[in-house]
């Protein structure tokens, strides 16, 4: 007889994993019961047994028993699926500490569902070059619960004037180059970028934005910006800046990664060089799925100008939501990527144009995309991928997928599952986001990062 | 004496202790419901028209027309509001729009702070909610805002516990404004429904225009907006108006002008070639009025440019209700104060 899964984690397993390396205390035998396995990237949807052993997955199989000694995890009425990747997060560390730190950001990500999370390199200082990476992956491995993998800058000092040492910080680890919240603003440095980073087998993420024509937009210029007196930034500002980069990747033969698309423009344009052959890969927010411009002036329980629907990009349109879902449901945007950008209250509580861009989301992500599997307008399938073997192929990880001998890094998740989304209950400081107070539907039930169970729900 | 609220719950707190000497009503004489149905459900915050049904607007108004009763006298003061405590805060230089709200609570018996808060406050790291909180603490039971920013009123209204009253906020909304245009034309028209209204001028910086907007639509006027491109917003709007380049075709038929101030400093941003095609393109002329119907009321929220977006001659002319706005600018401010104060009428 199989115990349930509460009982099963609290007592075996203590709940959670601490920042104090408390997930080395692996229990070396696990089996996984009565779970629908879903692993977009080996084609396998079924009801099936896993069996981890020292941190990888040993077995797959439609029935295993247990072993006397082995510890059980009741995964029935749950979705066992590959631990999430997010390729764009923002955890604070090294100088923001009091937005988020690698032990809160990375217990986030674990409640999320994450088991690997790439963080951006925007820090104080700046991850511009090994020794940062370095320290950083130092930290994130003694504080962190999932596996953190650092962004590193494009630029020296992220100040947009000469690359950074693009070598160095790809040998200390770093798996991508980006001055996220900063286009590259010369497009002979973006060129060069591009170029040089091919060598090394690292793509650019390029947070694509014509900054002139945006310059003092607040929200998507549109009905509600007029309505509210704010002002835009027009879809073509993003247009622009994905043209130019798709031109330099043509020119350059260079890998491509368009952070955080909003517009339907930019979504025909990543599809038509795709289409081409060019190496261009995108991603795109579970906010700009799920929601448009129309909450920034009003929503359930929110007045006009609520600050945490200030983002960077802006909540757009819902031809423009409708045609990223399309882009997800596609693979033309290969990843879901979380944008997580927790912001001091302080620095939300204010006036709209004052307020900091960002939200948290990490712990919200999972809910937000399966709410539009519920609505049917993304396949279960397709929402997993986005969250899985997609992001891990556009940075070339070992990670997203469920392999007999790779890493046993998954999430276990009930897609049914409703709950409400409680910002003080959340386990990043930051507590700003653009959902708060809505019912999602899909709870994390319990995330494993190499065998060791990092979170769990308690219910 | 009329009346329909049963109670007057923000009343009774906010003279608690204040042991007014007549009752809130006295001194004022309020016309009977000219027939509109009327409505004022218990609202905390005047933020922009937007919310405001047709039947609040007309509540205003009528509740305007014994304010300006008031204004008539010899001796121009009621005690109403008694004990009530009115801040004005102001992050933006004004003269107008401050006096006219400092006197309209000082001819209800209020007290008056004014505050005059530079937005350098902000760079010194005094932020709007410690301010506000600040003269919530010291007795603010209104706060009369003004602010660069469209929204700050909003972020008040939402964590600070007084009452809040926009005076401007940013390019969004100015409703007090818009209040008085709308009594300003009454008295001069009569009817707002099925008027044709012409808004002039850069509407995309403008909070007037926009409070103007949902204003008149309420009641049912036809509004055009008019205006070079770049001082439109552009694409799709969220009011029934129409839209119109050509300030000759717009004033044709027209039985309401609206002249909006323009800020120089669009030309350097690039919105405009000069300030002389602007003049040529859009300024409004004796010649150009001609177009519209005889009597068309002229209108202007001040200050204005004269010779650049209206002419002297219009502005001081017979058919310029500007200086009306300015007068009936603290009648409409009284009536405001008066019903969030929760005058029982």
């Amino acid at each position: 007889m199989t115990p349930p899964l509460t009982a099963t984690l609290g007592t075996s397993l203590g709940g959670w994993a601490g920042p104090d390396g408390e997930r080395r205390s692996t229990p070396a035998r696990l089996l996984v019961v009565g779970g629908r396995l879903l692993d977009p990237a080996g084609g396998l949807d079924r009801f099936a047994d896993l069996r981890l052993r020292d941190g990888r997955i040993a077995a797959i199989e439609p029935r295993l028993a247990a072993d006397d000694d082995e510890v059980v995890l009741d995964a029935r009425g749950c979705v066992v699926a590959p631990g999430f990747v997010d390729l764009h997060c923002h955890l604070g560390e090294p100088g923001y500490e009091d937005r988020e730190t690698l032990a809160t950001g990375t217990r986030a990500a674990a409640a999320g569902g994450f088991t690997t999370v790439c963080c951006m390199g925007d820090t104080n200082p700046r991850l511009d070059c090994g020794a940062e990476i370095a320290a950083l992956r130092a930290r994130a491995a003694a504080a962190g619960v999932v596996r953190v993998l650092p962004i590193g800058c494009v630029t020296r000092g992220r100040e947009g004037s000469e690359l950074a040492e693009l070598g160095e910080l790809a040998a200390a680890g770093a798996v991508a180059f980006s001055d996220d919240a900063r286009p590259v603003r010369g497009s002979r440095l973006l060129r060069h970028a591009l170029a040089y980073s091919a060598m090394l087998g690292r793509p650019v993420v390029e947070h694509a934005v014509d900054a002139d024509l945006a310059e003092g937009g607040l929200v998507h210029e549109g009905p509600v910006a007029t309505w509210l007196g704010l002002p835009g930034v027009p879809a073509a500002a993003e247009e622009i800046a994905v043209a130019r980069a798709i031109a330099l990747a043509r020119l350059t033969g260079g890998r491509l990664h368009l952070a955080h698309l909003s517009t339907a423009g930019a979504v025909d344009q990543v599809r038509a060089a795709q289409a081409e052959g060019l190496a261009v890969t995108a991603e795109v927010t579970p906010h700009h799925l799920l929601l448009t411009a129309d909450v920034v002036r009003a929503g359930p329980d929110r007045r006009p100008y609520d600050t945490s629907t200030r983002l960077d990009p802006p909540l757009r349109s819902a031809a423009d939501a409708a045609a990223l879902v399309a882009a997800v449901a596609d693979g033309t945007i290969a990843a879901v990527a979380t944008d997580h950008r927790p912001q001091r209250q302080v620095d939300k509580d204010c006036e709209y144009a004052y307020a900091a861009p960002g939200a948290t989301a990490l712990e919200t992500a999972l809910g937000a995309i399966m709410e539009l599997v519920v609505a049917e307008r993304l396949s279960l399938q397709a929402a997993v991928r986005a969250l899985t073997s997609g992001p891990a192929a556009v940075f070339g990880l070992d990670a997203g997928r469920l392999a007999v001998g790779g890493p046993a890094d998954l999430v276990v998740f009930d897609p049914d599952a409703a709950w409400t989304v409680e910002p003080t209950r959340f386990h990043s400081r930051g507590k700003s986001t653009p959902l708060a107070g809505r019912t999602l539907h899909g709870r994390v039930r319990a995330t494993l990062v190499g065998g060791a169970l990092v979170f769990s729900t308690e219910c | 004496m009329y009346r329909e609220r049963s109670a007057a719950p923000e009343r009774a707190t906010l003279a608690a202790g204040a042991a007014p000497a007549s009752s809130p009503t006295a001194g004022i004489d309020l016309p009977a419901p000219a027939g509109e149905a009327e409505e004022w459900p218990g609202r905390r915050h005047v933020l922009d028209l937007d919310d405001f049904s047709a039947g609040e607007i007309a509540r205003v108004l009528r509740t305007a027309d014994a304010m300006k009763e008031i204004l008539g006298r010899p001796i121009k003061q009621v005690p109403a509001l008694r004990g009530l405590t009115v801040v004005t805060l102001f992050y933006e230089a004004s003269t107008r729009t401050r006096v006219s709200f400092e006197l309209a609570a000082k001819r209800l018996g209020a007290d008056v702070v004014n505050v005059a808060a530079a937005s350098s406050s902000v760079t010194k790291g005094e932020s709007l909610l410690d301010t506000a909180h600040t003269l919530r603490a010291l007795g603010a039971d209104v706060l009369v805002m003004r602010h660069a920013e469209a929204g700050a009123p909003y972020v008040v209204a939402q964590h600070v516990g007084c009452m809040v009253l926009n005076a401007g906020d940013g390019w969004h909304a100015h409703p007090t404004q818009a209040l008085l245009d709308l009594y300003t034309l009454r008295e001069r028209l009569g009817r707002i429904a099925g008027r044709r209204v012409v808004i002039v001028g850069d509407i995309l910086h403008s909070r007037v225009a926009r409070s103007a907007v949902w204003g008149f639509t309420k009641l049912g006027a036809a509004v055009t907006l008019c205006g070079p491109p770049t001082l439109l917003p552009a694409g799709e709007l969220p009011w029934p108006v129409a839209v119109e380049h050509d300030l000759d075709r717009a004033l044709d038929g027209a039985e309401v002008v609206m002249a909006l101030r323009l800020q120089r400093e669009r030309q350097q941003a690039g919105l405009l070639p000069s300030l002389r095609e602007y003049v040529r393109l859009y300024g409004l002329t004796a010649e150009r009025l001609a177009r519209a119907q005889p009597g068309a009321v002229v209108m202007h929220p001040g200050p204005m440019n004269e010779g650049v977006e209206i002419m002297p001659e219009v502005a001081y002319g017979a058919q310029s209700a500007i200086a009306d706005q300015v007068t009936n600018g603290v009648a409409i401010r009284m009536a405001l104060l008066y019903l969030l104060g929760g005058g029982a009428v």
